[in-house]
């Protein structure tokens, strides 16, 4: 297949994943513009007057990059999970396996619609956000790059977790069991530093603190770690999965019998 | 060349079941090909493999020269397949499925459009192209799906039970094209369990039991080899005694009705007038099952065979 063609395969998945977060936005954009909202309000707004400062900014002010960069890793990932294993489980991914499609765009297209899904739930989160704090930006590039970066990582982890899933309760329990208590712990509600040394030590090993931080380093200029560092596990991570990603699916594991 | 060309394939699944037992096969290009056999025997498995939605535990195959080895992707370009079990995005739209099915093959959009309206005016689905499928009927689902494996123009289409569930009059239609479809050059392969419509169709025929091939012929050879055939004819008054004829054996089934054994061997002229003899006037006539149905039930049917196999699971 020539790269022209091969271009075309990941136009029309691209499409297909959009018009898919589109069609069915009550879904995919509504309940978690909702549910950040809520935490604005109940963290932000009431328990956090009485929080005060935190690195020098309103506890609102210091949340809302967290918050934001939680809601596009659980929708990233959510969006791949469950369009990947939907296609699966009504086996409309045949589609895609009897075309002489390649694996990098069933892949990039997967995680094309998982990143505009993130995008696009961070974006209304940001909006949500100006409502109850003043947003700022530190360094614009940063911001961005990470954002995206970051939606990528989870997209692909997404990938991987629907492609292994064989039944429903499989794509609920590595959200439930791992992805939120990461978030939870990724320094989106407060500093490690505020942690005794131990747990310090230990939240270094969350890759999610990493992106967190960075995130935050783009919005407000301040980070528990050193914003290079962030890159590179990102980059590793993107690497590391992206190869997963390519080996599962020309192996056919759960994907052919 | 051939359309296929399969040598020595066996898979083994996970399981431990053997479905495939070293099948040899051969489609030649322009064929219209019935792929036969009871269920489970293995043909969803060859085409599963063929279309690479099954991985192969050993053997080869090759779709127009190219190995699904080596070439995979020159393979799944010549193939268009439409599996037994319906797997559409039910949740979608007609034209986007279609329109989508021909992106996945490489094509731009603006031409997939015009393809797809083309396959869906085929099909008769033209007029439902924006309904979700989900809203379809089992007989249309199938057609879309016909027209999702035709969008592409395939050089070889897999229609694994394409007509079920679909009515009598959209299935004459779909025989009409697919007859069109394949003089035209595109190499059909089929399996159904409406032997009658395998018969009408296929030009070389195929059957598959246990994991293995037990025949492959052309139609007419294979046809030509069936021993007895079956009538059922009715009678203008009551068969008080039922006639014996060379070469006939004859059951009376109502007081109308004879079910007539012809031996191979004697002609049908000769029957009837022995009939005619008796004093038995024939209203009419018609076979009780169509000569591939006769065939296949007796290579494939295993009734006498449970005793055995009972026994052998009691001990």
């Amino acid at each position: 297949m020539r790269i022209r063609a091969q271009l075309i395969t990941l136009e029309t998945l691209i499409r297909k994943e959009i018009s898919r977060v589109t069609r069915i936005w009550v879904q995919t954009i509504v309940p978690p513009v909702i549910t950040m909202s809520l935490y604005f309000l109940v963290f932000g707004n009431v328990i956090g007057r009485r929080i005060g400062q935190m690195e020098g900014f309103d506890y609102m002010q210091y949340i809302a990059p967290g918050l934001i960069m939680m809601s596009v890793i659980q929708n990233a990932y959510g969006n791949v999970v469950s369009s990947f294993f939907g296609a699966k489980f009504q086996k409309h991914l045949e589609e895609m396996l009897v075309a002489p499609m390649p694996t990098w765009s069933i892949i990039l297209g997967h995680v094309a619609g998982g990143v505009f899904r993130g995008l696009m739930v961070g974006s209304v989160v940001t909006v949500i956000a100006l409502f109850f704090t003043g947003i700022q930006i530190h360094n614009i590039w940063i911001t961005v790059s990470i954002v995206i970066l970051t939606a990528v990582v989870f997209s692909m982890a997404g990938l991987i977790n629907a492609i292994f899933a064989r039944k429903f309760d499989d794509i609920s329990i590595i959200p439930a069991f791992v992805l939120a208590p990461l978030t939870y712990l990724g320094g989106v509600f407060y500093s490690i530093t505020l942690l005794p040394e131990f747990a310090q030590k230990l939240s270094l090993m969350n890759p999610i603190l990493y992106m967190v931080n960075a995130f935050r380093y783009g919005m407000l200029g301040v980070s528990d770690i050193a914003v290079g560092r962030a890159y590179a596990i990102i980059l590793i991570f993107i690497l590391v999965l992206f190869g997963a990603c390519t080996v599962l699916i020309n192996k056919g594991i759960g994907i052919r019998e | 060349m051939h359309a296929l060309s399969i040598r020595n394939l066996k898979k083994v699944y996970g399981n431990g079941i053997q479905a495939l037992k070293g099948i040899d096969l051969d489609v030649a290009e322009g064929d219209f090909f019935a792929l036969l056999g009871p269920n489970g025997a293995g043909k969803t498995t060859v085409i599963g493999i063929i279309t690479s939605l099954v991985n192969k535990t050993s053997g080869e195959v090759r779709v127009f020269g190219h190995s699904i080895d080596t070439e995979l992707n020159a393979v799944k370009a010549c193939i268009g397949v439409v599996p037994q079990e319906l797997n559409l995005n039910t949740f979608d739209r007609l034209m986007n499925i279609v329109v989508n099915q021909a992106g996945f093959y490489g094509m731009p959009v603006r031409r997939a459009r015009r393809r797809a309206q083309e396959v869906l005016e085929q099909m008769q689905l033209w007029d439902r192209r924006d309904d979700i499928a989900r809203n379809l009927s089992g007989g249309m689902k199938r057609r879309l799906m016909i027209a999702r494996a035709l969008v592409h123009s395939p050089r070889l289409l897999i229609l694994d039970e394409p007509t079920a569930g679909v009515d009598i009059e959209i299935r004459r239609s779909m025989y009409g094209y697919l007859r069109e479809l394949n003089e035209s050059g595109t190499t059909i392969i089929l399996t159904t369990h409406y032997l009658e419509e395998a018969e009408n169709l296929c030009r070389h025929v195929a059957i598959i039991d246990e994991g293995e091939v037990i025949q492959h012929h052309p139609m007419d050879e294979f046809l030509r080899t069936l021993k007895q055939q079956n009538y059922i004819v009715n009678t203008r008054e009551p068969v008080a005694e039922v006639p014996v004829i060379d070469g006939c054996l004859i059951y009376q089934r109502k007081d109308y009705e004879l079910e007539l054994a012809v031996q191979r061997d004697h002609d049908l002229n000769d029957v009837f007038a022995a009939l005619s003899e008796a004093g038995v006037r024939i209203l009419s006539l018609r076979n009780k099952t169509n000569r591939l149905e006769e065939l296949f039930f007796n290579l494939t049917d295993r009734s006498d065979q449970v005793p055995e196999e009972k026994t052998e699971m009691e001990e």
